[in-house]
């Protein structure tokens, strides 16, 4: 069933530093290989400094609820056999300027229709977890 | 103080086909045709044409929009892109080819079909997902109504914009589509329990908060200010145009930046006043792109016609209806309730105000703003009565 999700291509030139981070057991993030500023989605040039130089740093995985919504149908078949689903915007502990997309799940084995959404508040303290997903690790968010 | 466009350039032409669902001619079809009825409105050849701007999403090119209208020796083409982004975008840089003498007569168009490949771009699925869309759509952020449902949750929680804010949206275009023939939503009421009622698409939005989708085109005819007075409409002048792309911005996903809910408006907006001689008080009618109920109000913050974070209070007590409003806002109905050609029947309504010939026409509306997408890098233009 999750097979059928919308899955990244995990060898994007730019991105993929990303994807074998999550495989590690990681969330890491792009940094500027010059200044060290960090910043997502990944790109090939920090707009700060202009370097093309590039590094990963794992992060601590904790962050708040920034924003979610609760999808309902129509939606691509995967997702519509679990909706309504939630998914989140997390904003990390160490840099509330690096936003990252997920969702909130019940524990690591989860699905992403595991919570009550009456339930799901901005500000609220989540961690990282990762699954599975064909080739892919996905990040999701439980609560810290 | 006025920018280099102000009065030099005027729409004196508009035509649109009929807007439905399954029409049965090609999207290269309707943009023909579109074109084809505003030539005809303007009282101008086919062969006189030789300047186009279009979306980067049409299905039909120039070469084939030319080749079957009937156009003349082409000197300038161009594109924008970003959806509904584009409608005010194109419709400019006709205007901006017009005035720098780079053309004499442009065309600016949208047409669109519901199934046409290259109008819902997300709903091409079976791939792997390349580039920044990879932080958002393995996640379940597949639509725009999800994309856009973040952003209006945030709001919520920052400002205090609650549902019944978008209820006051929803149910202004509706009433003013009631007034409008053609508008698809022409015969269908919208109440208050109506929209409270309607099932979820992405909580916080529900059904009524999506546009339509709709099969149809419009065009417009842009000629100088000079070959305007011998046409055979009022002349309505382009005032002042620009487009936005704030520093940081990533398209629809634009939670990725200090500031994700100061958009693309600003941006347009700042320049926008800059080359205008009027501000948004002297602004009386307003057509607002409304893929989206939320755009309106973040898009009535950009434009400054309320402080930051007022948007969803300054939808209250009727201030965005016709004929007693403040400012009534999509008077024919806009993307939500006449028919969603990515904003362009938004901008065939701007000009209709300063002709005087709207379903919901406000008085002397003298000068008249037109926006495209709050949401994507978008564009903006005022229409003004007297050059």
């Amino acid at each position: 069933m999750e097979g059928s999700f919308l899955l990244p291509d995990v060898e994007d030139e730019d991105t993929a530093g990303f994807w074998s981070g999550t495989a590690a057991g990681e969330l890491r993030v792009q940094a500027c290989g010059s200044c060290g500023q960090w910043r997502m989605p990944p790109r090939p040039m920090c707009p700060s400094c202009r370097s093309v130089e590039v590094t990963w740093v794992a992060t601590n995985g904790r962050g708040s609820i920034w924003s979610f919504i609760v999808p309902h149908p129509p939606l691509l078949p995967a997702y519509a056999e679990l909706a309504p689903y939630n998914a989140i915007i997390v904003e990390l502990e160490e840099d509330p300027s690096i936003r990252i997309v997920g969702n909130l799940i019940a524990d690591e084995t989860a699905a992403i229709n595991s919570i009550d959404p009456t339930t799901i508040r901005i500000g609220e303290p989540v961690r990282v977890v990762f699954q599975q997903v064909d080739d892919v690790t996905l990040p999701r968010w439980v609560r810290a | 103080m006025a920018g280099f466009l102000k009065g030099r350039t005027a729409v004196v032409g508009i035509g649109q086909t009929a807007f439905g669902k399954g029409l049965e001619s090609t999207e290269l079809s309707l943009a023909c045709q579109a074109i084809s009825a505003a030539l005809d409105d303007a009282g101008i050849k086919p062969s006189e044409v030789d300047g186009l701007a279009s979306f980067n999403m049409e299905d039909g090119r120039e070469v084939d929009v030319a080749r079957n209208v009937g156009l003349g020796e082409i000197t300038y083409f161009s594109q924008v892109g970003y959806g509904g982004g584009a409608g005010c975008g194109v419709t400019g840089q006709a205007a901006l080819a017009v005035a720098t003498g780079q053309c004499e007569v442009a065309v600016a168009w949208r047409a669109r079909k519901r199934a046409s490949k290259t109008s819902r771009p997300w709903a091409k699925v079976n791939q792997r997902i390349p580039g920044s869309w990879q932080f958002s759509r393995p996640f379940g952020v597949v639509r725009p109504v999800d994309e856009i449902a973040l952003l209006t949750r945030r709001h919520m929680h920052e400002f205090g914009t609650t549902r019944d804010h978008l209820a006051n949206v929803a149910i202004a275009l509706r009433k003013h589509a009631n007034r409008n023939p053609v508008a698809t939503m022409g015969h269908k009421t919208l109440s208050r329990e109506d929209y409270m009622n309607a099932r979820w698409i992405s909580e916080p939005l529900c059904l009524f908060d999506n546009c339509l989708e709709t099969d149809g085109a419009l065009a417009v005819v842009i000629v100088s200010a000079d070959r305007a007075k011998d046409c055979a409409n009022k002349p309505v002048y382009i005032h002042a145009f620009a487009q936005g792309l704030p520093p940081q911005h990533n398209v629809m996903t634009n939670y990725f930046c200090a500031d994700p809910l100061r958009g693309p408006a600003w941006t347009a907006a700042t320049r926008l006043w800059a080359n205008a001689d009027v501000g948004p008080d002297d602004v009386k009618v307003a057509q607002l792109y409304d893929a989206f109920s939320p755009l309106i109000p973040l898009s009535l913050e950009g434009y400054g016609f309320c402080d930051r974070g007022e948007g969803g209070p300054f939808t209250d007590d009727g201030n965005i209806e016709w004929p007693n409003g403040r400012l009534p806002v999509n008077t024919s109905g806009g993307g939500m309730s006449e028919a969603n050609v990515h904003g362009f029947n938004l901008v065939l309504e701007g000009v209709r105000q300063i002709r005087g010939t709207s379903t919901c026409q406000v008085e002397g509306a003298g000068v008249s703003l037109v926006t495209s997408g709050e949401g994507v890098p978008t564009s903006a233009i005022l229409f003004t009565e007297d050059a």
